[in-house]
């Protein structure tokens, strides 16, 4: 609290916070780029609502695949784990210039043209080796005697791991999950770098017409209410896990 | 399951012989379970009690040897594990439940899953069990609000639910607070009483020498000493095994 006020006041008895003040935090300028950076802002949360669900399903495809242990899955395995390697080691940005400037100029049949696909398309790259390598984490926190335990009630491997295995490993890593979705969301500003007006986009265009940076903020601040929900969820599942933990491990209750 | 053994015994294992890379854990396992019999394994931990037990539900595949389960070879080439899961039962010695089911989901799972049982059925059949158990009013707990012993009594109804012929123990008693012991050897007996078949690991002397039939000292993945209770507690042959008992008897 401290910290801040300390912060606060020396941002504002600056030399140079009165122009700081008319160029980033104009009241007037907020209020007229306001529903522009809404209207952008919608475009970012579809965004975000497409890439999540394919990002999950993908994710868990990729993270059933490497966990295999049959000979016959073994080329796919190695195809696994190098789109991994390969796409946590590029910048989502350069990504998504690849993709979006890429592919199109290729010219093939059914590639779509929308930019708003291109996007997804990228960030779904991207983000779905991160989330294949937390959900690998998560079946990998799941004790053996767990399985053990299943199988030996008669339960098949697939049986054993949608109704046992899973359940637990998704749940043990619900935070770093969300986590990567926070950044997800944030990251979908990425995508205005094709031409595609979301919220950043808006903001941007707005500033170069009147040269007057408020945009931006209100643009933060509509991030913001996104994320901070997101993140006090993602908290709330952190200490019920741990809850579970120990109460798990005090045993007698 | 190729259909052979000449007795019809309940399991017979013939020079079972297992090892974990260059660990060998069992070294030529012979040993015959007639039906309705209780055969206790004792011997330190590490001497093969619990790989022998998971090689009869083939949790563990056997390197040499076979493992006739009524008088069918479940080590055979081309045998349906699932299916030999389906006739024999396994308790653990920390329980296993699964925590993100309740009591009755964890007790019914299989029934639904691998029976087909319709939930009702299913739920009818495992709330009896769990009566059975004194665990009536701790259907919809989840496990981690239960003692040791009553999660060790959910686990019993959770085997029993699929009537298996055989049921195998692994230190049913070992992860229990002492005054929660007796409430497990208690179903332990009343299953005895029920005529179960069952193999079990153990380290509780007393209660081997009252319930089992016959009793496998096992050392190094071999039965050194085997027979009837009082043989092997009251006047036992070998070295070792009066070793392992002064042990565990004065512990």
């Amino acid at each position: 609290m401290v910290f801040f006020a300390l912060i606060g006041t020396a941002v504002v008895t600056s030399p140079g916070w009165h122009s700081v003040q008319t160029t980033f935090f104009s009241w007037d300028q907020a209020k007229a780029s306001f529903p522009h950076i809404a209207r952008g802002f919608w475009v970012t949360i579809k965004l975000f609502m497409t890439i999540e669900p394919i990002v999950l399903v993908s994710g868990l495809i990729v993270a059933l695949i490497r966990i295999s242990k049959s000979p016959v899955m073994f080329p796919l395995r190695v195809v696994a784990v190098a789109y991994v390697d390969l796409f946590r080691g590029i910048p989502t940005l350069l990504l998504v210039y690849l993709i979006g400037f890429g592919l199109p100029a290729l010219e093939l049949q059914g590639i779509p043209k929308s930019v708003f696909w291109l996007g997804v398309i990228a960030l779904s790259l991207s983000y779905t080796a991160y989330v294949a390598e937390v959900i690998r984490a998560g079946i990998a926190s799941v004790h053996p005697s767990q399985r053990a335990a299943a199988r030996s009630l008669g339960l098949s491997d697939s049986q054993t791991i949608r109704t046992v295995v899973l359940p637990q490993a998704l749940r043990n890593v619900a935070p770093p999950l969300l986590n990567d979705f926070i950044s997800l969301q944030k990251d979908t500003a990425l995508v205005g770098s094709l031409g595609l007006v979301e919220a950043l986009r808006e903001a941007y265009i707005d500033t170069t017409t009147t040269f007057n940076y408020t945009p931006f903020v209100v643009a933060a601040l509509f991030y913001i209410a996104l994320t901070i929900p997101l993140a006090r969820i993602t908290d709330h599942l952190g200490s019920r896990a741990l809850e579970r933990q120990f109460s798990f491990a005090g045993g007698q209750k | 399951m190729t259909a052979g053994g000449p007795e019809m015994s309940a399991v017979r294992f013939e020079g079972v012989y297992k090892a974990f890379g260059d660990h060998v854990v069992l070294r030529g396992i012979d040993l015959t379970v007639e039906e309705h019999q209780v055969v206790a394994l004792i011997g330190a931990s590490g001497s093969g009690k619990s790989t022998l037990l998971r090689c009869v539900n083939l949790l563990e595949q056997v390197d040499d040897g076979q493992i006739w389960l009524h008088g069918a070879d479940v080590t055979a080439v081309g045998v349906k594990p699932d299916a030999v899961r389906r006739q024999v039962g396994m308790v653990f010695q920390s329980f296993n439940l699964f925590p993100h089911m309740t009591v009755i989901d964890n007790v019914t799972l299989a029934a639904r899953r691998v029976y087909k049982l319709k939930r009702r059925e299913a739920e009818d059949k495992g709330a009896g069990l769990l009566a059975q158990f004194g665990l009536t009013g701790k259907e919809k707990a989840y496990p981690d609000r239960l003692s040791g012993g009553q999660q060790q009594r959910v686990a019993f109804a959770r085997t029993l639910m699929t009537d298996p012929s055989v049921v195998l123990l692994d230190e049913v008693t070992s992860a229990l607070d002492p005054e929660l012991v007796g409430e497990v050897l208690e179903i332990i007996r009343d299953l005895r009483g029920r005529g179960m078949t069952m193999i079990m690991a153990t380290h509780e002397m007393q209660f081997c020498r009252e319930i089992a039939d016959h009793v496998c000292f096992l050392d190094a993945g071999r039965i050194l000493e085997h027979g009837s209770p009082d043989a092997v507690f009251g006047s036992p042959r070998e070295q070792r095994t009066r070793d392992f008992l002064r042990r565990v008897l004065t512990a």
